[in-house]
């Protein structure tokens, strides 16, 4: 396809760190297939050669985490046919969201020296608080290959193929002997989302669950194995509560766990 | 793959090698062009992989099993095949998690050409088959290969495969095949048998082979003669293991059991504890189910569709229009223990539990199949005796 038959992509940020945009840049060898395929007409990070929309694919990345975020979502919803929000910041609110059950004016009092100057919202949420969202790809950050499954499945009109279960069906497939059975050492893997082929124990290091968490979890039963392998309660708290701490915090039992 | 009609096991088709003798086994195999898979230490277990010789055998390794607990542990006689319940089975290799099945092209002109994939060329040896994954191989056999949809590329991977059972003498806490029938003796369908023995007299092996390839094999390799003191130690080792099981299955039809519990409350029980993680599918060697995975490239024009490992604790797995069929935990963890123990009889003649205990050993939370069915079991009683009373 040439011209302006081809689908046309924008590529939007909110509050992030840039990295799951970077992952698009990333697929060296699929960015000129790709850019023959889809017109890049909003991608700042990669173009200062920014064109209005409609847009036909709409990749969004980071939390809505501002006044001026709430009214950008909506128009950036509305001008776009397909609205797929890429990372943790954007599915789940991101590292972030831990102001939500905090004191939002004291982090900002303690990390920045003039606090008067930042405006924000007393909560990071996702997009999907805010506006309807086609599809969420999870991840901090995302996987390279998933988001180029999403990205070929919207030109071939097919449902992107990006399993829902747990880390553990990646380690198995990829042959890693379990880090907690083997080794005592925690991993989240078992409560976590697939996505990023079980990248962590396959370097002798416990799932953190940047995926947040699968579609079947059973946390009442996790977090016994977590004490089993020598977490503290705070250490558990802490172990769940980064990328993805409000997807994570709302499956954990109510009292389940005292933080140090 | 194993011929039905074995040589007659007798005093005179057995022989003894010694560590000499396995690695003239490996050498042999790989000169026959074999890519030899045998159980090997990497990354804090005993793990199946390619051997490039015998050395890379975990000799002088051993293993300590629990419900959700695998260590490796030294051990001081240098036996070589002194484990168990390791994370993968040879299912790995006959039944890999990810097959391409066709690729399919389109021209410019719109036409369309599809090619079913081509068999793979590699042929197979495996060393250190436990009888208990003797048995699952050959239950996969029927279930990939024996009704009237069968699996090319299990097949062709599973024809040229040359099958080394080493009978158990050191079964795990985990353990329980022979309540399942399977072992710790070696049944018909291997290429070659081993015994390890080390006593005073040496570390060595009582073989016999089960097929005229594995006895061609046995006389090129460095033997001698069976005598009675091996025979008689390896004998009485595998007599011994089977006394040593660290668990066993209630005494009951498995089968009639599984149907008879379908309401029970310990599903409730067990489904507060599993974390629907799929593991235990993924370690166990008879669980089979796959997925399709259709990709596209960026332009459309080419198409692959690729087969990978499913799992029933997989919410997408039970997927139709409507949502999950077994969308809760107990449905799941009820539709894998009653497959396994019951409906497998009714679907492929067999039990679908060889007790390896994998499932046991590799589940994060420990949960143990043997002390499901015992539950299962002691509830069916106490129902039978409430029913009982009611009727007096």
């Amino acid at each position: 396809m040439t011209g302006s038959d081809r689908p046309r992509l924008g590529v939007f940020k909110f509050a992030s760190c840039d990295g799951c945009q970077l992952t698009l840049l990333d697929c060296e060898e699929e960015l000129l297939p790709l850019a023959a395929e889809l017109e890049v007409a909003h991608f700042a990070e990669a173009s200062s050669d920014i064109r209005p929309g409609p847009y036909q694919l709409a990749l969004v990345e980071g939390s809505v985490s501002t006044p001026e975020h709430l009214e950008r979502i909506r128009r950036i919803r509305a001008e776009s046919r397909h609205l797929v929000t890429i990372g943790a910041c954007a599915t789940a609110g991101g590292i972030q969201a831990l102001r939500n059950s905090a004191d939002g004016d004291a982090f900002r009092a303690t990390v920045y020296a003039e606090p008067e100057y930042i405006e924000s919202l007393a909560t990071s949420t996702p997009v999907s608080a805010h506006v309807p969202v086609d599809f969420e790809l999870r991840g901090c950050p995302i996987d390279r290959g998933q988001l180029l499954e999403v990205i070929t499945s919207f030109l071939a009109g097919r449902r992107p193929d990006i399993p829902d279960h747990s880390v553990c069906f990646a380690c198995k497939r990829r042959g890693t002997t379990c880090l907690p059975v083997a080794r005592g050492i925690p991993c989240l893997g078992p409560v976590t989302h697939a996505g990023c082929g079980a990248l962590c124990p396959a370097y002798g290091r416990g799932c953190y669950g940047c995926f947040g968490p699968s579609a079947s979890t059973n946390m009442p039963a996790m977090i016994p194995l977590l004490r089993s392998d020598g977490m503290s309660d705070g250490d558990i708290v802490r172990f769940l509560h980064t990328y993805n701490v409000e997807d994570f915090a709302a499956l954990e039992p109510p009292g389940a766990l005292e933080e140090d | 793959m194993a011929a039905a009609t074995a040589p007659p096991d007798t005093e005179e088709s057995r022989c003894v090698l010694d560590r000499e003798g396995i690695d003239a086994l490996v050498r042999e195999l790989r000169a026959d062009g074999h890519t030899v898979v045998g159980p090997t230490v990497r990354d804090s277990a005993v793990v199946l992989d390619e051997l490039a010789g015998a050395e890379e055998l975990p000799w002088g390794w051993g293993v300590e099993l629990e419900a959700g607990h695998y260590r490796i542990v030294r051990r001081t006689d240098g036996a070589g095949f002194a484990h168990s319940a390791g994370p993968q089975s040879w299912k790995n290799f006959l039944h890999p998690e990810r097959v391409r099945q066709w690729t399919a092209d389109r021209a410019p002109d719109g036409t369309m050409t599809v090619r079913k994939e081509p068999p793979s060329p590699v042929s197979f040896a495996f060393l250190g088959v436990r009888p208990c994954d003797l048995s699952a191989v050959r239950i996969q056999d029927r279930v990939m290969t024996g009704g009237r949809h069968r699996d090319d590329a299990y097949r062709e991977r599973r024809t040229g495969a040359f099958l080394i059972v080493v009978e158990c003498t050191e079964p795990g806490a985990t353990c329980f095949c022979v309540s399942m029938d399977t072992g710790p003796a070696a049944h018909p369908g291997y290429d070659l048998a081993l015994t390890e023995v080390v006593d005073e007299a040496g570390h060595r092996f009582l073989a016999r082979a089960g097929t005229p390839e594995g006895a061609e094999l046995l006389r090129r390799l460095p033997h001698r003669p069976a005598d009675e003191a091996t025979s008689g130690a390896a004998r009485r080792s595998v007599e011994d293991a089977a006394g040593r099981m660290g668990r066993t299955m209630p005494p009951a039809s498995l089968r009639e059991l599984m149907a008879g519990s379908l309401d029970a409350a310990r599903w409730d029980d067990v489904a507060a504890r599993c974390l629907t993680c799929g593991n235990c599918t993924m370690a166990c060697p008879t669980c089979f189910c796959t997925t399709t995975e259709d990709v596209t490239d960026l332009t459309g024009d080419h198409a692959e569709r690729w087969r990978r490992w499913e799992s029933c604790y997989d919410l997408d797995f039970s997927h139709l229009p409507g949502g999950s069929v077994r969308a809760s935990p107990r449905s799941r963890y009820r539709q894998w223990l009653t497959h396994k123990l019951g409906t497998w009889w009714d679907q492929f003649g067999s039990s679908g539990c060889v007790g390896c205990g994998r499932c046991i050993v590799w589940c994060p939370v420990g949960i143990d199949i043997t002390e499901e069915a015992h539950a299962l079991h002691q509830e069916g009683l106490r129902r039978q005796d409430g029913r009982e009373d009611g009727a007096r």
